[in-house]
């Protein structure tokens, strides 16, 4: 069998697939290193106050256990708050795992049962007994918003909002106005592998770190700076990772208690979480949003007024971006946004999937339906015609923007030219059936990250670098990159991830990983191509038709052989041939992509989005109001698309996540103690197989070189943003009633 | 979950003398739940599953005997249950889900336990779990909680599926304990709060469900489960209905309906079912019928939407049951 | 290891190998394969029942193994994701699942995989929208729904293709 190249954009399966269909893959909680003992975290049933007395004889009664490590016996770790920040950069104070006696937020670990079984250390963090003094709390969202403020050091992410013309006065002079408040319920990602960290303490002493994360360097940068240890002494791994969203962006507690457990018993350590206590950190904020929008009769908008505001902890400003999307994507000469953070006592609220953009492109895409049934308009008409082809909030042109062509390449997939303009006006049985839509935008982002590629004498090419493939496909995708730009098949490569000792890669997260790593292997596995044509071209003793073809660069590197294009086909040297002339063993490049490689533009020059028009069909009950999904398009337009069947899937699966916003997912807090109640997969819904129809997602054709080195935009997040938008907007069209609050449920 | 030990005998006998703080296992899907989230502590389990008692039998007045241990699955499956009880199949199949149906039996299912979220969460206050601590239910998050018979102590929902249809059906509980045999309606077999919220039924200490009686009864096609919920499948009801109808000439001669998600236990009001015997199936019979399942339900902080939707799950039921056309529980379209 | 509580006897028949050990009571099957027999392939993603990830078959039928006692299961015959194809060869359903993008992180697919190969066995779907609900016990946080409905489909197809020619 003869073995071809990939190319990018192919329609390649994964490559950690048998991996992954034959439960060879090792997630974080599975490795066994002998002597390990099982940390089980004990949590604070009160949002605000201090502990009192921690009474652990029944705890340590139970046999097996090993320890009881709290903030009055654990080993020492950083004094100051500045160590314990992550990578993140959330201004304020970070939460400090057992730091002391005071407890900020409702479900704090208050201690870690360490024992030598798993089932020991769950019944003993059960008999652990703890007092408290309470304090007065406050968890209600409505409550804190009385106390709304914009933090003075902002997430170096944020961008605030630019006012252009005058909103206010547009406004009251605009002849069709729709005005109201939307709100967005706080959400958990709940990844189906919940957070956990395997500490392997090594024969050297060195920590081996397993954590579910998204970004092994952030992890080991955490943990060297709040536990003092020196970045040799601690190793990240997370070669497989059951997904985050978000949820793995910051160092969570357990990987600082795994390894401060383990410092303290030197002893390896595995802390997991139990699905209750994925509630207890990070999550997507409650969002609401002000929405004012003014426009002429002929759907012109004249004034938009967005005013938002999403909660966070007591001790951390976390941002989002909210209320910018709808003023950088409408034309609209007069606009102005304000954004705020709420305080309440929990713990911080924090990114998840398509942060901002998820609550905030949603809630304006529902309010811009209103203002298109306001204007008596087609939704799609509307949009088009208030179509921006820049960055209108900050005039600022773009590298492109092929949303047009999404709207009508969706909109004909769909079939939307058949749509009935009025609502409840069709119907099937006992069913209205409703089409809605929206569109989507998102941030195409670029980091700079390095990759080793390296030739070994076996002629396999090994690619590293410290990217994590948290489900999004990237194994795949830098395979290809790497076959294409090498010249060798898919089957004789192997792509190494998710260690922190590999070349630096940014965090996972923000879509930008296919982009960014993406462009490093890009660039290393040409650099090793050109080493090793230099290499040979000097080792001499080489075939005449080879010499030849290096001096006249028509030799080429093909399916993995040394080929020179005039030459006869069989006169070829395979990679090992070719290295073992060389005289080396090995051949190996490090590189790192960053901004203006291969002619990408600047930031500051042109403004950079992936969008995306999303079609949606339900219907509803109309005497009970239960929505189904029954068809949904998404037209995404997202530069060059690495592997449009791991592409696809991407899109698909935050599709089936927006429709989780819109119809199911909810965090029920309930404020007099300050926890989200329903902390589980029972009662907390994310969707279900028979929630999710058949889903079409399309890539629209998008020639892109200044966004990014490969032309990536990225496809992580794109399918959240317009998602549950376009579903609320169908349920309106199906019944002629508007929601403004997501989720819809039954009864709403 | 807290340190326990095992036994696993082989007679009623031995599996009915039992220490105190003794829980029974059968298929353990709600148990085992309930013991590692620390709401159930036994200091000891009997696992009932080597007694026999998962037969599926006629009887000789014509009805079904369903054994305690025969799982849901099987039940469901069962060709005597398809073809003669298939509101029964049915409102089992709407529930959880294969895996956990192809291990929770019938007697289990009627002792499970509350889903409430405050019931589940030992830091909570819960009269149900930890009698005379308070009902932390009420003023909370209490969306998915009871409207009908609730008490100042508790308002936490009986959550199954089957016994909203066994209840419907009329089913008898077969029980035997240190002092003999008894058998129960199944509507008595579950208890209101009251003051007693820690006690969901009757049973009493080392007594056994053995199995289910189904009364000699036939719908035809006049019967449904219709059961709304926070997503199209998996997922516990807010209001589900179970209604079977004996029609005689467009005039129901006998009507038998029950609610799940609504109340403190399987919901049946006689007055309801008696209100549309002799009559012709119309909308407003089945409002009249309605109104008069919901009397006296009160709504807490989030839950209002329960009582906004029941009456309408009510009459569709109704309706569906009149007309013959049983929901189906794959098919999401409401008919 | 130290055991926590008196031990009960186990015995079981693992992906066609013998185990037999005493074990306290509280040990599930599913912390039975993952801590004390390596066999992290069946996962746990809420330990309550309510997700599927550890969905393994146990005399040939699908369960949660979270929810299990080891020591109530006497004799029992446990399939897991490990067992499901001994010979090295990919079951047709792992197969379809790589051939249909079943699945992106991979946690909750041997869950999904036991429960399809399960689904089939048991014989009563037929539709796209039959395979839905009964596979809506295995929660994909992902969302690779659309690709795991395809997968099943696949070997469903194949499955009555091979039913049709046995009969003939």
């Amino acid at each position: 069998m003869t073995l071809h190249s990939a190319k990018i954009g192919q329609p390649v399966s994964r490559i950690d697939g048998i991996a992954k269909v034959t439960g060879q893959a090792r997630y974080a909680a599975e490795p066994h290193p002998a002597g390990m003992l099982y940390g089980f975290i004990v949590n604070s049933p009160i949002a605000r106050g201090r502990i009192e007395a921690i009474r652990d004889e029944a705890a340590r009664a139970v046999p097996g256990v090993v320890e009881v490590m709290t903030h009055l016996n654990r080993p020492h770790s950083a004094l100051f708050e500045k160590s314990y920040m992550d990578g993140l950069g959330v201004p304020g104070s970070p939460y400090r795992p057992l730091h002391d006696a005071e407890i900020s937020f409702n479900g704090q670990p208050v201690a870690v049962v360490l024992a030598e079984t798993f089932e020991a250390a769950r019944e003993a963090a059960m008999r652990l007994e703890v007092d408290y003094e309470r304090w007065p709390h406050n968890a209600d969202f409505e409550a804190s918003l009385h106390q709304k403020y914009m933090p003075g050091k902002t997430r170096s992410n944020y961008v605030p909002p630019k006012s252009r013309g005058n909103a206010a006065e547009a406004y009251a002079l605009s002849p069709i106005k729709i005005e109201g408040r939307y709100h967005l319920a706080p959400e958990h990602h709940n990844p189906m592998e919940m957070h956990a960290t395997t500490v392997i303490v090594e024969e050297d002493g060195t920590f081996t770190v397993w954590d579910k994360t998204q970004g092994p360097q952030a992890v080991q940068a955490y943990l060297t700076s709040a536990l003092s240890l020196s970045k040799d002494q601690v190793r990240v791994r997370n070669p497989y990772v059951g997904g985050a969203f978000g949820s793995g962006l910051r160092a969570q507690h357990n990987v600082f208690l795994a390894v401060l457990a383990a410092k303290m018993l030197n002893r390896s350590v595995r802390v997991t979480l139990t699905r209750q206590q994925m509630f207890t950190h990070v999550f997507r904020p409650e969002a609401v949003m002000d929405i004012a929008l003014g426009a002429q009769p002929d759907g012109t908008l004249q004034s938009m007024i967005v005013n938002g505001v999403t909660d966070t902890s007591r001790f951390e400003h976390n941002m989002e971006n909210l209320v910018i999307w709808g003023l950088i994507n409408y034309k609209c000469p007069n606009a102005t946004a304000d954004y705020k953070v709420a305080p309440r006592d929990t713990y911080t609220s924090s990114d998840m999937r398509a942060p901002g953009a998820a609550t905030g492109v949603n809630l304006f895409e529902m309010a811009i339906d209103e203002m298109a049934y306001a204007c008596n308009m087609d939704p799609l008409d509307f949009r088009l015609h208030n179509y921006s082809d820049i960055d209108a909030m900050h005039d600022m042109p773009l590298t492109s923007k092929a949303l047009k062509e999404a709207m009508h390449e969706g909109a004909e997939r769909f079939g939307w030219q058949n749509r009935p303009m009025a609502p409840q006006s069709m119907r099937d049985g006992k069913d209205l059936i409703g089409w809605g839509m929206a569109t989507g935008i998102w941030d195409a982002m670029f980091s700079p990250t390095s990759a080793r590629a390296t030739l070994t004498a076996d002629g396999r090419l090994h690619i590293a670098t410290a990217a994590s493939d948290i489900g999004t496909g990237t194994y795949t995708i830098l395979a290809q990159t790497a076959s294409e730009a090498f010249g060798i098949p898919m089957e004789m490569i192997d792509i190494e991830l998710g260690d922190s000792t590999l070349p630096e890669c940014p965090t996972e997260g923000g879509s930008w990983t296919a982009a960014s790593a993406g462009a490093a292997v890009w660039l290393a596995c040409q650099s090793l191509r050109e080493k090793l044509f230099k290499a040979v071209g000097k080792s001499g003793n080489i075939s005449a038709w080879l010499t030849e073809g290096l001096s006249n660069n028509t030799t080429v590197l093909k399916d993995g052989f040394l080929q020179d294009k005039g030459a006869d086909e069989n006169l070829r040297l395979s990679l090992s041939e070719a290295l073992s002339l060389t005289g080396q063993d090995r051949l190996e490049v490090e590189e790192t992509a960053k901004p203006g490689l291969r002619g990408t533009i600047s930031q500051m020059r042109k403004a950079r989005f992936t969008h995306s028009a999303v079609f949606c069909e339900v219907r509803v009950d109309e005497e009970l109001g239960i929505v189904r999904v029954t068809r949904l398009v998404n037209a995404v337009a997202a530069g060059r698309i690495m592997n449009p069947k791991t592409a696809a899937s991407q899109v698909r699966g935050a599709m089936v996540m927006a429709t989780g916003m819109a119809l199911h997912e909810e965090s029920l807090m309930d404020e007099r103690v300050g926890r989200f109640m329903n902390h589980n997969f029972s009662e907390y819904h994310i969707p279900a197989h028979a929630d999710i129809p058949d889903m079409d997602v399309l890539f629209i054709a998008e020639e892109d070189p200044e966004v990014s080195p490969l032309g990536i935009k990225g496809v992580g997040e794109i399918g959240m943003c317009g998602t549950a938008a376009a579903i609320a907007n169908a349920v309106f069209h199906a019944t002629g009633q508007r929601h403004r609050n997501l989720p819809i449920t039954p009864g709403d | 979950m807290r340190q326990f030990s095992y036994s696993r005998p082989d007679t009623l006998d031995a599996a009915q003398r039992i220490p105190e703080h003794t829980r029974y296992l059968a298929g353990g899907t709600n148990l085992i739940d309930l013991m590692k989230s620390d709401v159930e502590r036994p200091k000891h389990v009997v696992d009932l599953n080597a007694l026999s008692m998962s037969q599926i039998e006629e009887r000789p007045d014509g009805g079904l005997r369903i054994g305690a241990l025969a799982t849901n699955a099987d039940t469901a499956a069962h060709p005597l249950v398809t073809e003669r009880y298939p509101l029964l199949a049915s409102a089992i199949l709407a529930g959880a889900s294969p895996q956990i149906r192809n291990r929770a039996t019938n007697g289990g299912n009627l002792n499970q336990r509350t889903r409430c979220h405050y019931f589940y969460d030992p830091d909570m206050a819960c009269n149900k779990r930890s009698p005379g601590t308070g009902c932390s239910a009420k003023g909370g998050r209490n969306r998915i909680m009871a409207i009908l018979g609730t008490s100042e102590a508790c308002i936490a929902t009986f959550p199954s599926d089957m016994c909203v249809a066994l209840a419907a059906m009329n089913a008898t509980v077969n029980l035997t304990g240190p002092e003999g045999e008894r058998s129960v309606p199944l509507r008595d077999y579950h208890r209101l709060p009251e003051n007693t919220p820690w006690q969901d039924n009757i049973l009493r200490a080392g007594e056994i469900v053995t199995s289910i009686d189904l009364p000699p009864l036939s719908f035809g096609p006049h019967h449904t489960y219709l059961k709304i919920r926070d997503r199209l499948s998996f997922a516990f009801a807010i209001v589900s209905v179970a209604a079977g109808l004996q029609m005689e000439n467009n005039t129901i001669r006998k009507a038998c309906i029950a609610m799940g998600g609504v109340g403190t236990k399987p919901w049946c009001v006689p007055e309801a079912e008696a209100l549309l015997e002799g009559k012709t199936p119309s909308p407003s019979l089945f409002r009249d019928a309605a109104d008069c399942l919901l009397q006296g339900a009160v709504t807490d902080r989030d839950n209002a939407a329960k009582l906004k939707l029941a009456p309408r799950v009510i009459i569709r039921a109704l309706s569906q049951a009149a007309a013959g056309t049983p929901q189906s529980q794959t098919q999401k379209t409401i008919f | 290891m130290t055991d926590v509580s008196v031990a009960s006897p186990c015995h079981l028949q693992i992906n066609g190998k013998s185990y037999s050990a005493d074990l306290p009571p509280s040990v599930t099957l599913l912390d039975l394969l993952r801590e004390r027999l390596d066999l992290t392939g069946t996962k746990k993603g809420c330990d309550h029942g309510q997700c599927g990830a550890c969905t393994v078959l146990v005399d040939g039928k699908r369960v949660k193994s979270c929810l299990i006692l080891a020591v109530s299961i006497p004799d029992a015959e446990v399939t897991t994701i490990e067992g499901l194809a001994p010979d090295g060869h990919l079951h047709p359903m792992q197969q379809a699942f790589i051939d249909r993008d079943a699945f992106q992180c991979g946690y909750c697919t041997p869950g999904q995989i036991m429960s399809a190969v399960a689904l089939l066995e048991e014989g009563h779907v037929h539709t796209r929208e039959e395979i839905r609900e009964f596979m809506s016990g295995n929660l994909c946080r992902c969302g690779a729904y659309n690709g795991i409905i395809d997968a099943i489909e696949q070997v469903l197809a194949q499955h009555q293709q091979d039913r049709a020619g046995e009969a003939a």
